[in-house]
């Protein structure tokens, strides 16, 4: 590193080079401990709190619907349904917008209003979700009560999902919140997909005389797949683990049943709910236990994800 | 030679077919991305409709008026959320940043790899855990905090910042980087006075998107942010109060007072949020280009 | 003797000796000349006429005035330095210039007398008769069968499925290779085996005619090679316009070749143009034009 004519100074200057680059690497080394450190500190820690709750529970309170304060009895049935429902029908509804939006930015949208309209897309992702909770609560509920669930319900109250009667709060009101929170963030990711499909491959659709809708479904979409399947997972993660939003317009009461109307309850809604009016500390500790349930699902979400796309971009990268 | 019909304008009904489907399949999407944007423009104009009427000055300069007394306004969540968002912004820079830096600069390869899917996790963590765990660990026995809140908030900020420094890090050219060296300075040198300077834009604008998520975010706040503290509170050792959470609280009120408070302070927290997001990414356009340039 | 020698120089399908090559391009030119004799164009009708056509970008011309008639079942090759406009004028045969937002035709493109761009044209319906192929091989992330079976479900055509696939396959010379396996990927075969699985895709919808755009470019010298072979086959039923930069390749596979030319203007901008389109033979051996003669014989790039 020091020339001939620095020599005369090579000792000492070597010693500060030295100290400085070991000083940062330091720092910075310890930065990035840090996240590891509190990864696990997080999962130890809600594990902890739950310890009490998974003992005296085990594998039971995943299959047991009580949840009585008085009784000191506690069950995630009934949660792990609504999260299964909310998350399922946000996905049904987000998923093909989201990818009609992606489509939509990277081939049809005209060139100067891909910029404006994309960002557009992505400050729905900006809205805090409290306010996204409390126009929820506030104006769709009360507007799908008096005008949209009547509607359903006498012209497909035969299905079990419509049955029922009208509520402002309910599933349906917390799936559209989370569909509203899901799609910018599954759309952004399947422009960029879509941005990266070869254009090569796109003309070799088009040469052989098929439309562009043709192009898109049997060349485009199905070279991206694997990466829409990624984007659907993280959607899917957030929607489970999205507690403040869903809290505020879901109702609460939590139950097993078909019915999209009516007052429910998802997992991370009852954590927010509950967890500091807890009445026992064995609740506490239960909701503790729903944390931690949470906790694996959105780790398994997310681990997945990463795996798909470290295997997508080992192909590319091969190919 | 043509006295015919043009073969190429015949028209079946498989090719009829074929057209028609595109056109509709084509219409659905372009109708997808309206319907976000109607979606994006009712919320906001409906919170800018409900919140409007109860912004006056006395909105952003006084405390809460005592139970069934009208007025007042929520001073101390807005000072509250600055103070919480200030200081976990002061935390989540520096390590966000370094975190970068040893991804760029220190780490190997497969080490680099697994710290980014470590902050795909950690950033993936549901916010609301995050609060029993800073609950877990700093409120218990303690009593809630300032502090506590800004952990935690910190906690969702930093894989922001660190991932989107990491990218403008990645794009300053390898030929800065190897200059400074050349010059006979330490990495550590290099990194501090080439590289850095040149990535500051993104590390702006990275940083305001981080504060524009991180002041949205209730979860962290509900168990370590409190809705009694009705004066304003700059103790970072005590609870305070913030405006997620008086929206949250307030919401679920039956008092219609309360509602519109919440429907002010919603306001106030969206507008603020939106354009903080907005600038962020107009910055984030020009420094990309600007270095793109200096490539 | 100094004109063969600078020839041989030239631009030979990497590996082989100069003289090799020059004397299998002698040997080829001659067989063309005692095939077609003369003329080859003589007795074929024109399929794709083109009268004063030009095609700009964003209003720069790219390339002008091109006149010229491309007959039945013979191969034309377009040759000329880079940047003469051969690709974009290729392009614009197929409406495939359509995507590209900006790109103008200007002049009459007709295809057996029917102007191409006529309204009510659909450019569906053309390319579904005038296919191409391109300078990277680009199969889709389907099976090999898939590939092939892609245009004939577009089209309809999916009686006999099986069949017409390994119709196109044989005439792709590819189907001894692949038959065992056709379920495979696509992208599981050689970059020479995907050029001829893009070919046998592009003829399993029976066009009418066959654009190439440097169909070997990207491929090793036998792979080169047997492409080359396949063209010369294919002349027997299909209409085939290949764009090359190689020389001998033309020499090699094409009845006709047309060669283009950069005209530079005061202002500096540079336009194609084309000098001349005649017999390959003759092109080759008794140009007409002295920018051919000089481009043919090595006298610039």
């Amino acid at each position: 590193m020091s020339t001939s004519a620095e020599t005369d100074f090579a000792l000492p200057r070597r010693a500060r080079l030295h100290i400085g680059d070991l000083a940062l690497r330091g720092i910075a080394g310890a930065a990035a401990l840090t996240v590891m450190i509190v990864l696990i500190l997080i999962a130890y820690k809600v594990t902890q709190e739950a310890w009490d709750a998974i003992s005296t529970f085990g594998l039971g309170f995943l299959t047991s619907s009580e949840w009585n304060a008085v009784t000191n009895q506690y069950g995630a049935r009934d949660l792990i349904w609504g999260t299964a429902v909310t998350s399922f029908f946000a996905l049904l509804f987000a998923v093909p917008i989201s990818i009609a939006i992606g489509l939509f930015l990277s081939e049809l949208a005209p060139r100067r209003l891909r910029g404006p309209v994309g960002a557009l897309v992505e400050l729905l992702a900006a809205i805090p979700s409290v306010v996204l909770g409390l126009w929820g609560i506030l104006v769709m509920g009360p507007f799908l009560e008096a005008h949209v669930e009547p509607f359903l319900i006498d012209h497909f109250g035969w299905i079990p999902l419509f049955s029922g009667t009208p509520s402002n709060v309910g599933l349906l009101p917390a799936c559209l919140v989370l569909t509203i929170m899901i799609v910018p963030i599954v759309s952004s990711i399947c422009r960029e997909l879509f941005d990266s499909v070869p254009s090569d491959l796109k003309a070799g659709s088009l040469a052989l005389g098929s439309t562009r809708w043709e192009m898109m479904r049997g060349v485009a979409i199905p070279q991206v797949s694997g990466g829409i399947v990624a984007a659907v997972i993280l959607g899917l993660a957030r929607a489970m683990g999205e507690a403040i939003a869903v809290s505020l317009t879901i109702g609460g009461t939590a139950r097993t049943g078909w019915s999209l109307f009516g007052s429910a309850d998802t997992i991370a809604s009852r954590i927010a709910n509950q967890y500091q009016g807890a009445a026992t500390h064995l609740q506490q500790s239960s909701i503790a236990y729903l944390a931690t349930i949470l906790l694996v699902l959105s780790l398994g979400a997310n681990l997945s994800a990463a795996l798909i796309v470290r295997r997508i971009r080992r192909r590319m990268g091969a190919g | 030679m043509s006295a015919e019909v043009n073969p190429l304008t015949v028209v079946t009904r498989r090719s009829r077919r074929r057209k028609r489907a595109g056109i509709v399949m084509e219409a659905l999407a372009t109708a997808a991305a309206i319907l976000a944007i109607v979606v994006l423009a009712i919320v906001v104009i409906s919170v800018a409709r409900k919140g409007l009427p109860a912004i006056n000055a006395d909105f952003f300069t006084k405390n809460p008026a005592p139970v069934f007394q009208t007025g007042g306004g929520i001073k101390n969540a807005i000072v509250g959320t600055l103070i919480m968002t200030g200081v976990a912004t002061l935390i989540s820079v520096p390590v966000g940043v370094l975190i970068a830096i040893f991804n760029t600069e220190f780490a190997p390869p497969r080490v680099a790899e697994g710290m980014r899917i470590a902050l795909n996790v950690l950033a993936g963590v549901p916010t609301i855990v995050i609060g029993i765990f800073i609950f877990g660990l700093l409120v218990v026995g303690h009593g809630q905090s300032a502090i506590a809140a800004s952990l935690g908030l910190s906690i969702v900020m930093v894989p922001l910042i660190a991932r989107a420094t990491e990218e403008v890090l990645l794009l300053v050219p390898v030929t800065l980087r190897e200059g400074g060296m050349a010059l006979g300075a330490t990495r550590a040198r290099t990194v501090i006075t080439v590289i850095l300077p040149t990535a500051v834009g993104g590390i702006v604008t990275a940083t305001i998107v981080a504060v524009a998520r991180g002041a949205g975010e209730t979860a962290p706040l509900l168990f370590t942010s409190s809705i009694f503290a009705n004066s304003v509170v700059t103790d970072v050792h005590q609870a305070m109060a913030s405006i997620p959470l008086t929206i949250f609280v307030d919401s679920e009120s039956p008092s219609v007072a309360d509602q519109q408070t919440a429907w002010a302070a919603a306001l106030v927290l969206m507008a603020g949020v939106l354009i903080m997001g907005v600038i962020g990414r107009a910055l984030s356009l020009r420094t990309r280009r600007q270095i793109e340039r200096a490539r | 003797m100094t004109e063969s020698e600078s020839r041989s120089e030239r631009d030979t399908a990497g590996g082989e000796s100069a003289d090799v090559v020059l004397a299998r391009s002698q040997a080829q030119m001659a067989e063309l000349a005692a095939q077609h004799g003369a003329n080859p164009e003589e007795g074929k009708v024109v399929v794709l006429g083109l009268e004063n056509v030009a095609v700009s970008y964003h209003g720069t011309e790219a390339v002008r005035g091109v006149e010229m008639n491309i007959r039945k079942e013979l191969v034309t090759a377009f040759i000329g330095p880079s940047g003469c406009g051969k690709t974009t004028l290729l392009r614009s045969l197929n409406r495939m210039n359509d995507l590209i937002p900006g790109a103008e035709v200007s002049g009459k493109i007709t295809y057996h007398g029917h102007d191409l761009n006529a309204a009510g044209v659909d450019p569906v319906e053309v390319r579904r008769r005038i296919g191409m192929v391109f300078q990277r091989p680009n199969p889709f992330p389907k099976s090999i069968f898939d590939n092939v079976a892609y245009g004939l479900r577009l089209h309809g055509m999916k009686d006999n499925l099986n069949d017409r696939v390994e119709k196109a396959l044989r005439q792709a010379a590819l189907w001894d290779e692949v038959h065992k396996r056709l379920r495979s990927s696509a992208l599981s075969l050689s970059g020479g085996q995907q050029q001829r699985l893009c070919i046998a895709r592009a003829l399993a919808i029976e066009p009418d005619v066959v654009l190439m755009d440097e169909p070997a470019s990207a491929l090793d010298p036998i792979a080169t090679q047997r492409i080359e072979d396949l063209v010369a086959e294919l002349r027997n039923d299909y209409t085939i316009v290949i764009v090359t930069h190689n020389m001998q390749q033309a020499a090699r596979v094409a009845d006709m070749t047309a060669f283009f030319s950069v005209d530079v203007a005061e202002s500096g901008a540079r336009c194609g143009i084309l000098v001349e389109h005649a017999p390959t033979v003759q092109l080759f051996t008794r140009p007409s034009d002295e920018r051919t003669e000089a481009y043919v014989t090595g006298r610039f790039g």
